[in-house]
């Protein structure tokens, strides 16, 4: 049950993009149609599924303070938490790469609709701004950490595909000169934050 | 030479806007302009962190292969985060920084400012310009986060950096000013206001 809620809270009212804005760069640059924002989108959930899990380990067991403690009482006062920025982006990084490497040899269709935009995943704040808000709320094993990750995948995916969506429509209105392309979208972004906003404060 | 260091000071400021114009760095840019103090601390850091990669990567420039160049320019980006990090810990007994705002902090790391400086500039000119590139990349995003912060502030708790202005005169709080959405929102504004002046910027 409280799985679930996290769940439910990490789509709708935690939304990635509503409420913190991250990954708004691959978000506004990609969402001009469809079908390549409902690639991007599913990349980014599988690439969180496994970041975050594995940053949660490795905060658990090498960064936060004492959390060297099972190599030996000496260890237990070592605090490497200044670290975490750049082994959580090695991490990220890495797995990138990897996850790069397995779907170019399994499955090459979904490897040539994604082109360029998986590589720069590792550069995508969602992903490390996921791990940094796991660092900060201190989930209480690796099953929560792995729902909120497969939650604010799927937020971010929703939010991706229904900009490009209204996108696609959008470019055939009639919009005032100065606010063309990126104006419009800002804006667009902002009125969908708002209708977002009726999931505020629902506790689950 | 002296007009074109003129030109990489002066250009990022308005013309070629990082955020406004090359619609980089947005994710934090949002997310910290509740109230102008956060924007100041999160502009300053933002500046001198794309000055002094831009000035490493730049002196680097000749020795790294172009195949692993960019996990070396998030290496060093992610080095001059954690300084500016433990910079700013280290002040935390004076002035308290929110716990938000630290998590932005992190995210300088995937800033597209950043990288983008790095790659389209520092990596190609000698390092005394591309520090003032960078620099100067840094203090355009500032303005643009210190004007929405500050209408932010003033409409939506009637503060400037604390101090009450609008409250004082019997201003009621518009809350909807505070919630996300509405930074979007003023962006879009911020960019409508400038293309309509500059109008070579306008998109067909």
């Amino acid at each position: 049950m409280e799985y679930i809620s996290l769940f439910v809270k990490s789509i709708f009212v935690d939304n990635m993009i509503f409420a913190y804005f991250l990954g708004m760069c691959s978000y506004l640059a990609v969402s001009k149609n469809v079908k390549t924002a409902n690639g991007l989108g599913i990349a980014v959930i599988a690439v969180l599924m496994i970041t975050i899990p594995v940053n949660y380990l490795l905060n658990k067991f090498v960064l936060q303070p004492g959390a060297l403690s099972w190599l030996g009482e000496s260890f237990a006062s070592v605090d490497l938490s200044f670290l975490s920025f750049i082994l959580f982006i090695a991490v990220i990084a890495a797995i990138v790469q990897v996850v790069e490497m397995v779907v170019e040899k399994f499955l090459p269709s979904l490897y040539s609709s994604l082109g360029i935009y998986l590589p720069l995943i590792a550069v995508n704040c969602a992903i490390l701004g996921g791990a940094l808000f796991m660092q900060q709320r201190e989930f209480g094993s690796v099953g929560e950490s792995a729902v909120y990750a497969l939650g604010s995948g799927i937020g971010w995916y929703l939010a991706i595909v229904a900009l490009a969506a209204i996108r696609e429509k959008l470019s055939y209105s009639n919009v005032p000169a100065g606010l063309k392309g990126i104006g419009i979208t800002f804006i667009t972004v902002g009125l969908m934050g708002i209708a977002f906003m009726a999931f505020m404060g629902i506790s689950l | 030479m002296n007009s074109k260091l003129k030109e990489t000071i002066l250009n990022p400021i308005l013309k070629g806007n990082p955020i406004t114009v090359l619609v980089l760095g947005i994710c934090s840019s949002l997310a910290v302009t509740v109230e102008m103090k956060g924007a100041l601390v999160m502009a300053l850091s933002v500046t001198i962190v794309t000055g002094l990669s831009s000035l490493i990567c730049s002196l680097l420039r000749k020795t790294i292969p172009n195949r692993v160049r960019i996990i070396i320019q998030l290496v060093v980006v992610a080095l001059m985060v954690i300084l500016v990090d433990q910079l700013l810990k280290s002040f935390e007994g004076t002035y308290p920084i929110d716990k938000q705002l630290s998590v932005y902090i992190g995210l300088i790391i995937t800033n597209c400012i950043v990288m983008g400086r790095i790659e389209a500039f520092a990596l190609g000119n000698k390092p005394i310009p591309s520090l003032l590139d960078g620099l100067a990349n840094g203090v355009g995003y500032g303005l643009i986060l210190l004007v929405v912060a500050f209408v932010r502030e003033l409409f939506g708790s009637g503060t400037l950096f604390g101090l009450p202005v609008l409250s004082a005169l019997g201003y009621v709080n518009n809350g909807l000013v505070i919630l996300p959405p509405m930074a979007l929102i003023i962006l879009g504004c911020i960019i409508w206001i400038q293309r309509s002046i500059q109008k070579d910027l306008q998109e067909k």
